[in-house]
């Protein structure tokens, strides 16, 4: 049975998280593109599974046997995932200066293809990554693997009919060694979730699915731990469980929060510094 | 031309359930999942025999598709079963992202596919699969030609890790190949050797193709008659070495004319070494509804469609 590598405390998780929100600015100001508002709401999220809540291995394996798992179903927030992964210990943080260019590992969308450790998938098409998370999890139950498959996803991304065909799934067929969690920044590209397409009442929607569901708020060490600590608990009881998690895109940047502007637009240099300074906390550690 | 007996016709997709209930008894890894066709693609035998390793998806092939690219991270190889075109124009970017850009050891078991599906019509008929299937970069695709052919390709499959497309259909036909045969992903069989003309066909046409070969006989033509169950990876050494001796070419395939085998190995003489090629294909259309005979009549798709292209390539080869 694998631990968390990592066990940090919530002192330590603040600062961790700190670092990858300057790798994540960082990153998309270099290639001018990439996504920094979801990724900047959801590094509570990816700081708080992979330096405390998850139990892994940094010396990846395909098969991730005895191993929790992590699917990002909403791709497009690469930077935060491929920071957490390097600051983790998958690969070596220099590696994120590769980001979205030739030759690089780290694909403007997460892949498989140049074989980046940590990812087991490829997303970046909306919709698909519940599904996957689901197979992985009936694999474990074939297997007789206790551990467990978390899977994050956009609200966003839930107008996208295979997230309701998988839903309805994993409900019906009791997947319950499963942990699904929606990025609930009422966000998207072309405005706020009410304007685009409302999204209704999610936890209603859920279970009535038969799903367990929970609400957490991302943006706060102090009650995302306690609840995806009770979402663990609530594993293994015929129902998948589902967070829906609020968090503010743009969350520790001030001006990039508060609207859906900053979805996939990249700070200017200027901006960099404003973000930077924000941001404050050991530079020398910057990759 | 040579003799193939037949005592006995069955559908390709009883082949395919038969080798998925040996692969059942043979492979603890092998899963099925389906959308709500396990009788259309014959898995309740291996169902009965492995109730836990199979999943009923229900009517969601997207889902489906994404459930097997997870299972496979387990150590399972999936095997999805639904009709043709719910297994592929449905489902392209869940194929195209989660299996194959993904590199998962997906097998998407495809039936009813074409026109000898009937008299459901073109809402069901696809003959655009192998085209979609043949662009994805890492895809095998596969069309075996009778129920022996099939089951073999079946449980060869499982051994072969990376995502493969296997096509196969419907009606009951001859069944003349070996039931012992061992099937060779991209190896192509020698149906009928001969000198005058390659005619390449896969799927329901290769039998066709050996109605033609006795026609053609008759007026005193010899064709060479050549099995390409495996469209990708094409094998180009058995065309090139089939065509340096016939000088001219006909493929046959039970889809349209874009996209599908002709095209593959138009591109394959181009390169190498251009030669008249006539198609035996669906003309750039949709299907109806009607009996399979009827259909393939319609289409252009019987044996007397492959003996006039077989004579118009012959005729148009340099003197
Ligand atoms: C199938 C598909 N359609 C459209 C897109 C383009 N796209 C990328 S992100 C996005 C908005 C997603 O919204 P949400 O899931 O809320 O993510 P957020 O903007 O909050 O990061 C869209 C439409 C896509 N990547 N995939
Ligand atoms: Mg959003």
């Amino acid at each position: 049975m694998k631990v968390n590598p990592h066990n940090k405390s919530i002192d330590e998780l603040k600062e961790v998280a700190a670092q990858v929100r300057r790798d994540i600015v960082r990153m998309v100001h270099a290639v001018n593109s990439g996504h920094p508002g979801g990724s900047l709401g959801c590094t509570d999220y990816f700081v708080s599974l992979y330096f405390k809540v998850m139990n892994y291995s940094t010396d990846f394996k395909m098969n991730g046997e005895g191993e929790d798992l992590f699917f990002l179903s909403n791709g497009h927030i690469s930077p935060v995932f491929y920071s957490t992964l390097a600051r983790a210990g998958f690969f070596d943080p220099k590696e994120l200066a590769t980001f979205r260019k030739l030759n690089s590992r780290l694909q403007g969308h997460p892949a498989t293809e140049e074989g980046l450790p940590g990812i087991r998938v490829a997303s970046g098409s909306l919709g698909q990554g519940l599904s996957v998370a689901i197979g992985a999890a009936q694999a474990k139950k074939l297997n007789k693997d206790n551990s467990l498959v978390y899977v994050l996803m956009g609200d966003g991304e839930l107008q996208e009919g295979q997230v309701w065909e998988a839903t309805m799934y994993a409900g019906g067929k009791k997947v319950d060694n499963l942990i699904a969690t929606i990025d609930r920044n009422g966000q998207q590209i072309d405005g706020s979730t009410k304007e685009v397409m409302p999204l209704g009442d999610l936890r209603a929607k859920f279970e009535a699915f038969g799903w367990h569901v929970m609400e957490a708020n991302g943006n706060s060490f102090e009650t995302l731990l306690p609840a995806l600590d009770q979402a663990k608990a609530a594993t293994g009881k015929g129902k998948p469980v589902m967070i829906l998690m609020d968090t503010e895109m743009g969350y520790g940047v001030d001006f990039m929060m508060g609207s859906h502007k900053w979805h996939g637009v990249a700070p200017n240099d200027e901006q960099l510094e404003i973000a930077l300074q924000q941001l404050a906390v050991n530079e020398a550690a910057d990759y | 031309m040579k003799e193939y007996k037949y005592t006995e016709k069955k559908d390709t997709r009883s082949g395919f359930g038969a080798g998925l209930l040996e692969l059942g008894r043979t492979n603890p890894n092998v899963v099925a999942l389906c959308a709500d066709l396990v009788g259309s693609l014959k898995m309740g035998d291996f169902i009965k025999e492995n109730p836990e390793r199979f999943f009923q998806i229900g009517i969601a092939e997207a889902n489906m598709m994404g459930i097997a690219a997870g299972l496979t991270i387990g150590g399972k190889i999936p095997f999805t079963g639904t009709f043709a075109n719910f297994s592929t124009g449905r489902v392209y970017d869940q194929i195209r992202q989660s299996i194959a850009y993904s590199g998962k050891n997906v097998k998407i078991c495809a039936s009813h596919a074409g026109l000898t599906l009937g008299e459901d019509g073109a809402t069901h008929q696809i003959l655009e699969d192998i085209g979609m299937m043949k662009m994805l970069p890492h895809m095998t695709v596969i069309n075996p030609c009778d129920y022996n052919q099939t089951k073999a390709a079946t449980i060869a499959i499982a051994d072969y890790e990376g995502p493969v497309y296997l096509r196969f259909g419907r009606p009951v036909i001859p069944i003349f190949t070996d039931p012992n045969q061992k099937f060779e992903i991209g190896k192509a069989w020698m149906v009928n050797e001969g000198t005058d003309v390659s005619i390449f066909a896969t799927g329901h046409m290769v039998w066709k193709a050996i109605l033609a070969g006795h026609i053609l006989a008759e007026k005193g033509i010899s064709a060479e008659i050549i099995n390409i169950h495996t469209i990708k990876p094409l094998d180009e050494e058995a065309i090139l070495k089939s065509v340096a001796k016939t000088k001219c070419v006909v493929s046959a395939e039970e889809h349209n004319r874009l996209g599908g085998l002709g095209d593959s190995i138009a591109q394959v003489l181009v390169k190498n070494t251009p030669l008249p090629m006539e198609y035996v294909a669906v003309n750039d259309s949709f299907g109806e509804s009607g009996t399979p005979e009827e259909l393939m009549e319609k289409y252009g798709l019987s044996e007397n469609d492959i003996v006039d292209a077989a004579q118009r390539a012959i005729s148009r080869k340099q003197a």
